[in-house]
């Protein structure tokens, strides 16, 4: 039965990245219906015009927003924008001060934990998962909806449940456990910590999801090739299925590090950044710059600086996509 | 098509069916208590949960907290409950959702169809902005929106999201279109059919699996988003993320676990019954992001 229902499940991806094309969608002699020529041409010409200014936004959003950002960078615009060039006056501030350097210090800290954090149970229930349990459906569901939750409610609920005052402490000590301690929240050197949770909670069921995937897509003559080999388990999933299913590996923590460094309302909605700056993260610092302290032109340098170190893990993982893509073509 | 004798000795090696299922369990709890915590909560009392903890059995089926999030509790001074701002937000939703799930479309038609010279480095290029943090683009946003006179207003929001939101659905859709064959458009072409007539009459009908994928796609992420809604909205035309956020933070008042309960549920319930509903599908657009 489950050997059907993964049948079904090709099919369906087939289906999604094959569309289906029926014969009766050809337009024939619908031409016949536009008379005039002129007609044809106007409207042809002007719904050409309309798709490229579409285009064009998308492409301008992209480079000249960038752009714009980073010639703000170089100038000393506070509240209202001041085209008046500076130099590297901010970034040279900016890496000097110390609100910067906890703040990346902390995406280090929040980032490694986090990615380990997810990918390892993501992995974890994947292989689980693949073991042909029952009501997988239902585990499913129940490790990936939270994915479909804004960053705002998980951090809201996770600040109860982390809070000693209320949540877990609290509910620990009435159980009998006087002593129990769990104040990670309030405490400057673990609330980091506390982030990693709420994070890795949100978004491990995401990395069990595609990994899961993964494992799916491979044939089952690995399977039975890794027994004969006389592997135990353990070792052959991490000794052969997660080398199998490398790319996919190199895909979830890609998006697990952007998700990373892009982290900002679930701080906001958490911790507010402290205790202190405890848990500030970089794009807290930028928000804090542009919108409380009116320092637009420091708060796009921090900006600046954030999409480089974005930059620093996508442009390795693109060419790393290339390399594999090229690989393939030449197999095939 | 792995068979179920070839894995026999494999779960038996590693160890009894019941340690898999009590490790499942318990991440199941894991992921599930946040979320009872605030169901239970939402039925309980201010003095139930202040006099123990967040994490308890209501004694009675109240739904005074509820009442009091949707239609009466003050956030940020005004005494209007959630209500306002989850219209605000389906406001913004919906137009935004459809419009850029359409251009996308769009322009996944023109980079898979119609190629000219240069459309693969467009294509990179909106690819990027997928990677964009959003930090980038606040400054020009807020500059455009105020020449624009559309600053602090729903429709500013929509055109945010409507054109944030074209780097995501036109590399779903332009990924998808690559596979309908070049002859159909060649066909249609030799037939007299235009660039728009193509477009709505053989690529639509084509398109449902991946318009499903990318609505749900665009709808979760959009109604999740938070900073763009706290930058450039105030008062009463904030989206409901950032009411949420203006509920919780709220320090003039003894904290309302209950009615934040309510609150929050009601906020995440257009988002979870989306991915109940369509789970498969907001699945596949995950991993349609990512495997490929």
């Amino acid at each position: 039965m489950s050997t059907a229902k993964r049948t079904n499940d090709v099919t369906q991806v087939l289906h999604l990245t094959q569309p289906y094309i029926s014969p009766s969608t050809t337009p024939s002699g619908s031409a016949r219906r536009i008379s005039r020529r002129w007609r044809f041409t106007l409207t042809e010409g002007l719904s050409r015009l309309l798709a490229g200014l579409v285009l064009a936004t998308a492409v301008f959003y992209v480079v000249g927003f960038t752009a714009w950002t980073t010639w703000i960078s170089f100038t000393d615009s506070t509240l209202l924008p001041d085209y008046t060039f500076v130099g590297f006056k901010h970034y040279a501030r900016l890496l000097g001060s110390r609100v910067f350097q906890v703040a990346y210090g902390n995406l280090v800290i929040y980032g490694v934990g986090f990615i380990v954090g997810a990918a390892a149970i993501g992995l974890l229930l994947a292989v689980l998962i693949d073991l042909k349990i029952r009501a997988e459906n239902a585990l499913r569901t129940i490790y990936l909806y939270p994915m479909a939750l804004s960053f705002v409610v998980t951090g809201t609920v996770w600040a109860w449940l982390l809070n000693p005052d209320i949540g877990i402490e609290n509910f620990v000590r009435g159980l009998g456990w006087v002593n129990f301690r769990f104040d990670w929240l309030i405490d400057t050197d673990f609330a980091i910590y506390a982030v990693v949770i709420a994070a890795v909670w949100q978004a491990s069921g995401f990395a069990m999801a595609l990994l899961l995937a993964g494992l799916r897509s491979l044939d089952g003559d690995i399977y039975k090739a890794a027994q004969i080999d006389g592997a135990s388990p353990a070792r052959m999933y991490l000794k052969i299925m997660v080398p199998a299913i490398w790319p996919i590996v190199v895909s979830v923590l890609v998006i697990l590090l952007q998700i990373a460094i892009k982290t900002y309302d679930l701080v906001r909605a958490l911790t507010a950044g402290g205790p202190g700056i405890a848990t500030t993260l970089p794009t807290n610092v930028v928000y804090d710059y542009m919108f409380q302290r009116g320092e637009m032109g420091a708060g796009a340098a921090a900006a600046v600086m954030l999409l480089l170190s974005l930059l620093l893990v996508i442009l390795p993982y693109a060419l790393f996509q290339r390399f594999q893509k090229r690989k393939q073509y030449r197999h095939d | 098509m792995i068979d179920a004798r070839a894995l026999a000795p494999l779960r038996a090696a590693l160890g009894s069916r019941i340690a898999i299922y009590a490790l499942l369990l318990v991440f199941a709890l894991f992921y599930l208590t946040p979320m009872m915590v605030v169901v239970l909560n939402s039925f309980r009392s201010f003095e139930e949960i202040t006099r123990s903890s967040v994490l308890g059995f209501p004694t009675a089926l109240r739904t005074d907290n509820w009442v009091q999030a949707w239609g009466t509790y003050c956030i940020a001074g005004a005494c209007s409950g959630i209500k306002p701002y989850m219209w605000n937000s389906l406001m913004i939703v919906v137009p935004a959702t459809l419009l850029s799930t359409l251009f996308g479309a769009m322009n996944g038609y023109v980079l898979s169809l119609w190629r000219f010279r240069g459309s693969n480095i467009i294509f990179g290029v909106i690819t990027f902005g997928v990677f964009l943090p959003a930090q980038m683009k606040l400054v020009p946003w807020a500059i455009v929106l105020r020449d624009m006179g559309l600053s602090n207003s729903i429709s500013g929001l929509v055109l945010v999201h409507v054109i944030q939101g074209l780097a995501f659905t036109t590399l779903f859709c332009r990924n998808y279109y690559l596979n309908v064959p070049q002859d159909l458009i060649k066909a249609a072409k030799i037939d007299g059919a235009g660039f728009l007539q193509i477009f709505w009459r053989i690529i639509l009908p084509l398109s449902p699996p991946i318009l499903i994928v990318t609505i749900i796609w665009q709808f979760t992420g959009i109604w999740n988003e938070f900073l763009y809604g706290i930058t450039f909205s105030e008062g009463s035309q904030r989206p409901v993320t950032a009411a949420l956020m203006a509920l919780s933070a709220n320090i003039a008042q003894a904290r309302e676990y209950g009615i934040e309960s309510a609150a929050v549920l009601i906020a995440a319930l257009p988002t979870l019954l989306v991915y109940l509903l369509g789970g498969k599908y907001f699945v596949r657009g995950l991993t349609a992001g990512a495997v490929k």
